[in-house]
């Protein structure tokens, strides 16, 4: 085994700390749209499927880029923009009041 | 890697973090998902001007096409997708993630068919490979039963779980000949395709019912997928995205099944919903035993004269398209003063905290949305507990009957409530498909009907009260 790779390693075993510390402070209420953002966030494998894309010369490369390009910008953006179309709908009370025509609160 | 690409994706990752942590408080969670968009826009703008220079006409020409097609799709599909829907575009989205980690895992690995791969790159790359397959595979049948496109109840046959174990054993044997010998075309192409009939397989026989766990898993398999990728193409930005995916799709597994009160491998494996469960000591007396039901009229009354009222919505809320409408009820009593809450069960809706945003959807502020634990104990002061289109998280069976499906699972004491409302189409059980004892409770009231026509009538008698 390379160093390069134990360095990955250390990468990989620093994020799952990192991820579950900064998941678990998520409250429930919060859980679709943090489903949906990270849903978006994994969306990275689109720099992967650029990276494979852009050098494709057989048919076979093109063919592979081409779908793995495709399906990692819908995943991308469209997790985003579905995140920030819930996220957009949780109002408090003030905030909720203002702005909003049917939002005849108190 | 260049030092100046390293520190663009160590920047990237930052905002990824940064943009999770955001997310948890309402207010700020919206900057969050920002940040972490924002840093997807580096890695990705500077991915594309590091290989500038070596596109080939074909690559450019695929990369641009795709990503101008797959940007309109994604924009389309979720600036139309309904708030009830949202499940199963989530599910589509987390599966065409992991295709696109098994097709890149592919590319990479085809790069060296016909020789031994080396270890560090090929056993990541035939991780991806497979996992990615399973989430695509697996996210699609999710999709489809979500959709009702096929069948929400479990699928199953005699065997099946020997069946998916062998398909599984041959998969992992698969992938260690090519990874110990060879890795000829046809051995990773018969690798994908059979990492897309287990995951297929394995999410045939789950019930509708149990999607939130299943999703959520898938989306920590994809995750990883792409973690897998990154370690292949020797990139630190998938591994750290990936992975961070991969902690949070597993952590909320795990409150997922504990918020059913049963362990993930009932849930993968049980095939909850396929049968009503045969007794499961609910039937001694339930058959002559008859509830009250009241008209609009008197349960208007009580709810205007009460002083704190505890709404328990569940999913049969949404289907009937209600919560608007359960939001003027609400104003209407907050206009006479009375105090009320709407109390969130974790599995309320088809995905973790789906009910939450079914809400806000209907403008409810979040701080009138309480958490289980947060609220359970108010039942005891509540006058009315008013539940609308929902059984099972409220069906005390799961404390006392040993036994049935839901036994174990936490559940929203509205049967500690002065009085029981519950507005229901008819007597007939959730999909646990167990009877609910606080039907018959004395201080239990029925309104039958559509749930939205019940609400519009106690709006109206609300106001008249």
């Amino acid at each position: 085994m390379s160093e390069q790779v134990v360095v990955l390693f250390t990468y990989f075993v620093l994020a799952v700390f990192i991820g579950f510390e900064v998941i678990s402070k998520v409250p429930p209420i919060l859980h679709t749209p943090l489903m949906s953002g990270s849903n978006a966030i994994h969306g990275i494998i689109l720099v992967g499927a650029l990276l494979i894309a852009a050098n494709a010369r057989t048919l076979v490369e093109t063919l592979l880029g081409f779908l793995a390009v495709l399906l990692a910008t819908i995943n991308v953006v469209g997790g985003f923009v579905v995140t920030d179309r819930m996220l957009e709908m949780f109002k408090g009370r003030q905030s909720g009041a203002s702005g909003r025509k049917d939002g005849k609160r108190r | 890697m260049t030092i100046a690409t390293a520190l663009i994706y160590l920047l990237a990752a930052v905002l990824f973090i940064l943009g999770l942590q955001f997310l948890s408080s309402p207010r700020a969670a919206r900057l969050g998902n920002w940040m972490a968009a924002a840093g997807m826009v580096l890695a990705v703008g500077w991915t594309v001007i590091v290989l500038s220079h070596s596109f080939t006409f074909a690559g450019l020409v695929i990369c641009v096409v795709g990503v101008v097609i797959g940007s309109v799709a994604g924009t389309v599909g979720a600036r139309t997708v309904k708030m009830t829907a949202m499940p199963q575009m989530v599910a589509l989205f987390n599966g065409v993630g992991g295709g696109a980690a098994a097709l890149v895992a592919l590319s990479e690995l085809l790069k060296g068919a016909g020789s031994r791969p080396e270890i560090q790159t090929g056993a990541p790359g035939v991780f991806a490979l497979i996992v990615g397959g399973i989430s695509f595979a697996g996210s699609l049948i999710a999709f489809a039963k979500l959709q009702e496109l096929m069948t929400g109840t479990p699928i199953t046959y005699p065997g099946q779980h020997i069946v998916n174990a062998l398909l599984a054993l041959v998969i992992l044997a698969l992938a260690l000949v090519l990874l110990a010998v060879s890795s000829p075309v046809a051995v990773l192409i018969v690798l994908l395709a059979l990492a897309l009939v287990l995951g297929a397989a394995f999410v045939l026989p789950i019930g509708g019912a149990d999607m939130p766990v299943v999703i959520s898993l898938l989306n920590a398999c994809t995750g990883l997928a792409v973690a897998a990728s990154g370690f292949a193409l020797d990139n630190f930005a998938l591994i750290i995205a990936g992975t961070l995916v991969g902690a949070s799709g597993t952590l909320l597994t795990r409150l997922m099944s504990e918020a059913m009160g049963r362990s993930l491998a009932n849930v993968l494996f049980g095939a909850v919903g396929k049968v009503q469960q045969e007794g499961s000591g609910t039937g001694a007396g339930a058959a002559g035993r008859i509830a009250r039901s009241s008209t609009a009229d008197d349960i208007g009354m009580l709810l205007a004269y009460a002083r704190f009222v505890i709404i328990v919505p569940g999913y049969g809320l949404a289907v009937a398209q209600a919560q608007h409408v359960l939001r003027e009820l609400v104003d209407q009593l907050e206009r006479r003063g009375v105090e009320v809450v709407y109390a969130i069960h974790p599995v309320a809706g088809r995905m973790p905290g789906h009910m939450n945003v079914l809400l806000a959807e209907a403008h409810v502020p979040y701080e009138e949305l309480k958490e289980m634990d947060e609220i359970n104990d108010e039942f005891k002061r509540a006058d009315v507990a008013l539940v609308v289109g929902a059984n099972d998280v409220v069906n005390p069976a799961a404390r006392n009957s040993p036994g049935s499906d839901i036994y174990g699972m936490p559940i929203l004491n509205a049967d500690q409530a002065r009085n029981v409302v519950f507005l229901k189409r008819s007597m007939r059980p959730g999909f646990a498909g167990i009877e609910n004892e606080l039907f018959y409770d004395p201080r239990t009231i029925m309104l039958f009907g559509d749930a939205k026509e019940s609400l519009i009538k106690l709006v109206a008698a609300v106001k008249a009260a």
